[in-house]
């Protein structure tokens, strides 16, 4: 019976999903949120401050939050976690100076109470760059491996040639839609 | 059913504001509503309105509550609602100066302002200029640029007014954005062309060559916008009275050739700001005037009730300086004296009473007097001004004007309204003696009911001055002493200082005065004690020159620099008493008139502070300032350069006892230029010793930065006048005009001829206005005092006026019981005069005017110091 209810849900597109795409300054957050929107890519500025749009994702629509990555403004992040339902966490792959950063900033913003409930997308960006780490690379820096009680998956995207965004969709819509 | 009830209340009470009866912490909690998904907008509108709602009516948002509403309200980004999301640009705009961390919707408001979505661009421009400061518009002053050049009107607007306000805070960036003005003027709609004019101006305004470029340009004819017009003319106006062009040179400049044939525009709007421009400027002749009067004429008549109370406005204003002019127009003004639209009547009738002959003034009063009542105050502040020049016209008609006023004085109306008729009625009392006595009365009548402090404590000020030289003096002690029983602390004490005055001055009657202030002793206030224990024990003591220097003549210090001085003393060693006498007396701060129309200025006016507390604040940082004492006075800048030169150098001195501190404020012009040690070479005239000159170290494209000469006076007072020679001298570095860094460590020395300096007698003269002249007057007519006198016959002026005008400028004086005016058609008249010289020293001067051929003086000066009375005999010479 709830598969059915679940099903039409999906079909009339239902409630919103909303999600949050976070990740240090010039990891890829603006430009994979207006590839997932437009599928195309725009030529982005520093985000100050946040974008908020409206994705369909295959009948699905995602309410999507870009929070701006620079120092100044990760501070409020905070300010938009609650009722999240997932977390895109974008990581830049090339920036092998930042990972340690990356990494303390997303377990600060894993310990929040508001996200306990939130699923995690780990985006390992920009691998279409010459010598960028390789996904198990960013796994073991962000120490992934010791994640307990949270639903996550880490994809690798090139977000400027639309590679991997698919699958890590695909994988986001059907773990949300199955946790109902 | 608790909904229903409310409901029905409603009903029964008629229609009610439905926010009247808003609390502030309910609405602030009702903004949780905005965290929920999805939005609901109709709700989250209604909030919303609730909020701005309570910001106007004056609710103050702490900063954390301004900030939680802020960032609650930054989820509604999420909707699509068009009106949600422009109520939210209301919200952003009333909160972006409360709340903290505004800058987190910048982007959002970006994307909105370069969107599709033309409902939501210009607003978008409006509120992220609110929340953007210096650092953050250079990353969106791409968009800014795109906005001001955009297809659709309202967002080149917007952006443009946007960008004249940002430019208050962030003007380097916005200069750079004058091409994009520029492409703008060239917009057909009106409104994008009026507001390109004016960003465009506001970016060039501080260089007179680019405006006049500008001006020349537009003025041949390319603006299709008549608001643009319009400020075009103002622009030219200014423009010809920076210049100061002579009226026989005006009719040819082509500036006023342009302003001239805007009065055959075709718009009604620009026909009248170019008549209003003609009429208001400084250097006219009648022929220039008289197109403009009939404009003026013709719009009297005007089925359109703007354009008669225009007119009707302007001609009153400018009735005192264009009399003759504005009397061709008085038929026309007659017939509107019944005008159903009040304002238009009222400006009607003064404007005829300001230039009406003597024998109308009554039915024009009586006229007004029908529907005074009906009036707005700010109106019948007009009237009262109007009332005011009749009184300096016709002196005789004082009886009918004051009891006239008294009546005024009696009816409802506010403070400013109040005050205006009190000054005239003060003026009057001053200009004219024989009203002083009436005038007097109905001020002691005024004072038994007022309810405004500020005039209570004047009136009970001006009855201390001129009271005691009244007829009867002792009739005035019953409305004074009235106050001390009836009226709040500070009334009191006023009224306990205009008694001691009555104390010092009429012997007949300090016994009385004296048991008077004893009970005013058991005041509950401490001030009013205070001032009864003083005023008593000087009275006491019985010594007349005590009476005069704390009683009569209390000058006053410049309050600022007391603080000042109190707070160095505080911070220093406390061993030595404080000398009040090293502060400085306050001068006379005329009230500024700020004739800027071309900006619409909301920032708060800077509190009045003579030229001297302001130099004072800037020299106490020069090392070792303090040895020169307290600063005398501080003249106004001189330029010494041309003004679109490549270095623009303006000079203000400081005045202080033996020594001159020059203060040269120079200005680099040159972008390419890098200048370094700048100072100024002075040649010094016999006498003069330099002390000390401190040079500017970096003086970087148009940035203004000072230099200064401390120089000491010679010890003769008579060699004082002398003529500087002055050279500007630096160290030129080539830079890159874009980042303004030097190319290179190699500079090259350079000089640059500056204009002579002089120093005369009225530079080292400060003016003090003596309320009482002929009382001070006598009394220096003691050992102490000594007096230089001469007769002279001045043969470069042709009427007193002129004369009396001449030797208040040169002197550096201040006249006193408003000698300065010279009364028409009269051949004598004395002018009173007083000052002090530098080094405290007293000056007092009366220059006896005889009309003949040329004018004839004698000037008798008293002074505490031979070299200064004959200085100063010597300077009219």
């Amino acid at each position: 019976m709830g598969g059915v209810l679940s099903y039409f849900r999906g079909l009339l597109g239902s409630r919103e999903m909303r999600i949050l795409i976070l990740g240090l300054d010039g990891a890829g957050k603006t430009t994979i949120l207006y590839r997932l929107q437009v599928g195309e890519v725009v030529t982005t500025i520093p985000t100050i401050g946040f974008n908020v749009e409206q994705v369909t994702y295959k009948n699905l629509k995602f309410q999507v939050w870009d929070l701006g990555g620079q120092t100044s403004i990760r501070p409020y992040w905070r300010c938009y976690y609650s009722n999240t339902d997932a977390i895109i966490y974008v990581v830049d792959s090339a920036d092998r100076d930042r990972i340690g950063i990356s990494k303390d900033e997303l377990l600060y913003m894993l310990r929040e109470e508001e996200l306990a409930g939130a699923i995690l997308v780990v985006l390992a960006n920009k691998q279409d760059m010459d010598g960028c780490m390789t996904v198990a690379e960013v796994h073991h820096a962000l120490g992934l491996e010791n994640l307990k009680n949270r639903t996550f998956q880490i994809f690798k995207t090139s977000a400027t040639k639309g590679e991997g965004l698919d699958q890590a969709m695909d994988w986001l819509s059907n773990t949300l839609q199955s946790r109902k | 059913m608790g909904s229903f009830r409310r409901d029905k209340d409603e009903e029964e009470d008629g229609p009610t504001n439905a926010y009247q009866n808003l609390e502030k912490t309910s609405v602030l909690q009702e903004t949780r509503t905005f965290n929920e998904t999805p939005v609901n907008a109709r709700k989250c509108i209604h909030i919303l309105t609730k909020i701005l709602y309570l910001i106007n009516q004056g609710e103050v948002l702490v900063a954390r509550e301004a900030t939680d509403c802020f960032f609650a309200m930054t989820k509604l980004f999420q909707s699509k609602d068009v009106v949600l999301r422009r109520m939210v640009y209301l919200g952003i705009k009333e909160l972006s100066s409360i709340a903290e961390d505004v800058i987190i919707v910048t982007s959002s408001l970006t994307k909105d302002m370069t969107g599709k979505e033309d409902l939501y661009r210009a607003a978008a421009i409006r509120a992220l200029c609110s929340i953007t400061d210096h650092t953050m518009l250079q990353a969106v002053e791409r968009y800014m640029k795109q906005c001001i050049v955009d297809k659709n009107a309202a967002v080149s607007c917007a952006a443009l007014v946007s960008s004249l306000r940002l430019a208050s805070t962030a003007g380097d960036v916005v200069k750079r954005w004058a091409n994009e003005a520029q492409e703008a003027m060239n917009s057909d709609n009106i409104m994008v062309q009026y507001h390109a004019l004016g960003l465009l101006y506001h970016i060039r305004k501080s260089d007179r060559l680019a405006v006049s470029k500008l001006v020349n340009k537009l003025t041949r004819g390319s603006l299709k916008s008549p608001y643009a017009v319009c400020m075009l003319i103002r622009i030219a106006c200014k423009l010809i009275e920076e210049e100061d062009v002579p009226a026989e040179e005006l009719a040819d400049s082509p500036l006023y050739s342009f302003i001239e044939s805007c009065l055959r525009h075709k718009s009604e709007m620009v026909i009248y700001e170019a008549a209003h421009a003609i009429v208001n400027l400084k250097n006219t002749n009648p022929r220039m005037l008289s197109p403009a009067f009939s404009i003026l004429q013709l719009f009297c008549g005007s089925p359109k009730a703007t354009l008669r109370f225009a007119a009707v406005r302007t001609l009153n204003k400018v009735a005192m300086t264009h009399p003759a002019a504005v009397t061709t127009c008085n038929l026309d003004l007659e017939g509107l004296i019944t005008d159903s639209n009040r304002s238009v009547a009222t400006l009607a009738i003064t404007t005829l009473l300001k230039t009406g002959a003597e024998s109308s003034v009554e039915r024009l009063m009586k006229q007004i007097s029908t529907f005074v009542a009906e009036i707005s105050d700010e109106f019948k502040v007009v009237v009262v001004q109007a009332i005011c020049a009749l009184c300096a016209k016709y002196p005789r008609k004082h009886t009918v004007l004051m009891n006239f006023l008294s009546g005024m004085l009696r009816e409802e109306g506010g403070l400013e309204y109040k005050t205006s008729i009190v000054d005239t009625i003060i003026t009057i009392i001053e200009e004219n003696v024989d009203a002083k006595e009436s005038g007097l009365s109905h001020l002691c009548e005024f004072i038994e009911d007022c309810e405004h402090v500020s005039l209570a404590v004047r009136i009970l000020h001006l009855l201390g001055k001129e009271g005691p030289f009244a007829a009867t003096p002792s009739k005035y002690i019953r409305f004074i002493y009235n106050r001390v029983i009836l009226e709040s602390p500070i009334v009191r004490a006023a009224a306990v200082t205009a008694l001691a005055q009555f104390g010092a001055s009429c012997p007949a009657l300090l016994a009385n005065i004296l048991v008077l202030l004893g009970r005013c002793q058991m005041d509950p206030d401490d001030e009013v004690r205070d001032r009864a224990t003083y005023y008593l024990c000087i009275l006491n003591s019985a010594k007349p020159e005590l009476y005069k220097n704390y009683i009569i003549e209390r000058e006053n210090c410049s309050l600022a620099l007391l603080e000042k001085a109190l707070s160095d003393h505080l911070n220093g060693d406390l061993e030595s008493h404080f000398d009040i006498s090293i502060v400085p007396k306050a001068a006379i701060v005329k009230p500024e008139i700020n004739n800027d129309v071309m900006m619409v200025t909301s920032a708060p006016r800077a509190p009045k502070i003579t030229r001297e507390e302001e130099s004072a604040a800037r020299l106490a940082q020069l090392p070792g300032i303090q040895v020169l004492g307290p600063i005398h006075r501080s003249t106004s800048p001189i330029q010494l350069t041309e003004s679109e030169t490549e270095y623009t150098v303006q000079c203000i001195k400081h005045i202080f006892a033996q020594h001159v501190v020059f203060q040269f404020d120079c200005l680099n012009t040159l972008s390419d230029q890098f200048l370094e040690n700048v100072r100024v070479d002075l040649t010094l005239p016999e006498g003069y010793t330099a002390r000390a000159v401190i040079p500017c170290p970096k003086l970087p494209y148009n940035e203004l930065q000072t230099t200064f000469v401390i120089v000491e006076f010679p010890p003769d007072a008579s060699s004082s006048i002398a003529t500087f020679g002055a050279t500007l001298r630096f160290v030129v570095k080539d830079c890159d005009p874009n980042t303004g860094e030097p190319d290179s460590e190699e500079g090259y020395d350079d000089e640059y001829m500056l204009e002579d300096l002089e120093i005369t007698v009225a530079d080292q003269i400060q003016k003090t206005k003596k309320n009482n002249f002929q009382v001070a007057w006598d009394a220096a007519d003691s050992e102490e005092w000594l007096q230089a006198e001469d007769t002279f016959v001045l043969s470069a002026v042709s009427n007193l006026q002129d004369a009396v005008n001449t030797i208040i400028k040169i002197l550096g004086l201040g006249a006193a019981n408003l000698s300065e005016k010279v009364p028409e058609g009269t051949h004598l008249h004395t002018v009173l005069c007083s000052g002090a010289f530098r080094g405290g020293v007293e000056v007092l001067v009366r220059a006896k005017l005889a009309l003949s051929e040329g004018v004839t003086l004698n000037l008798t000066v008293r002074s505490t110091d031979q070299d200064v009375a004959e200085l100063i005999t010597a300077a009219i010479g």
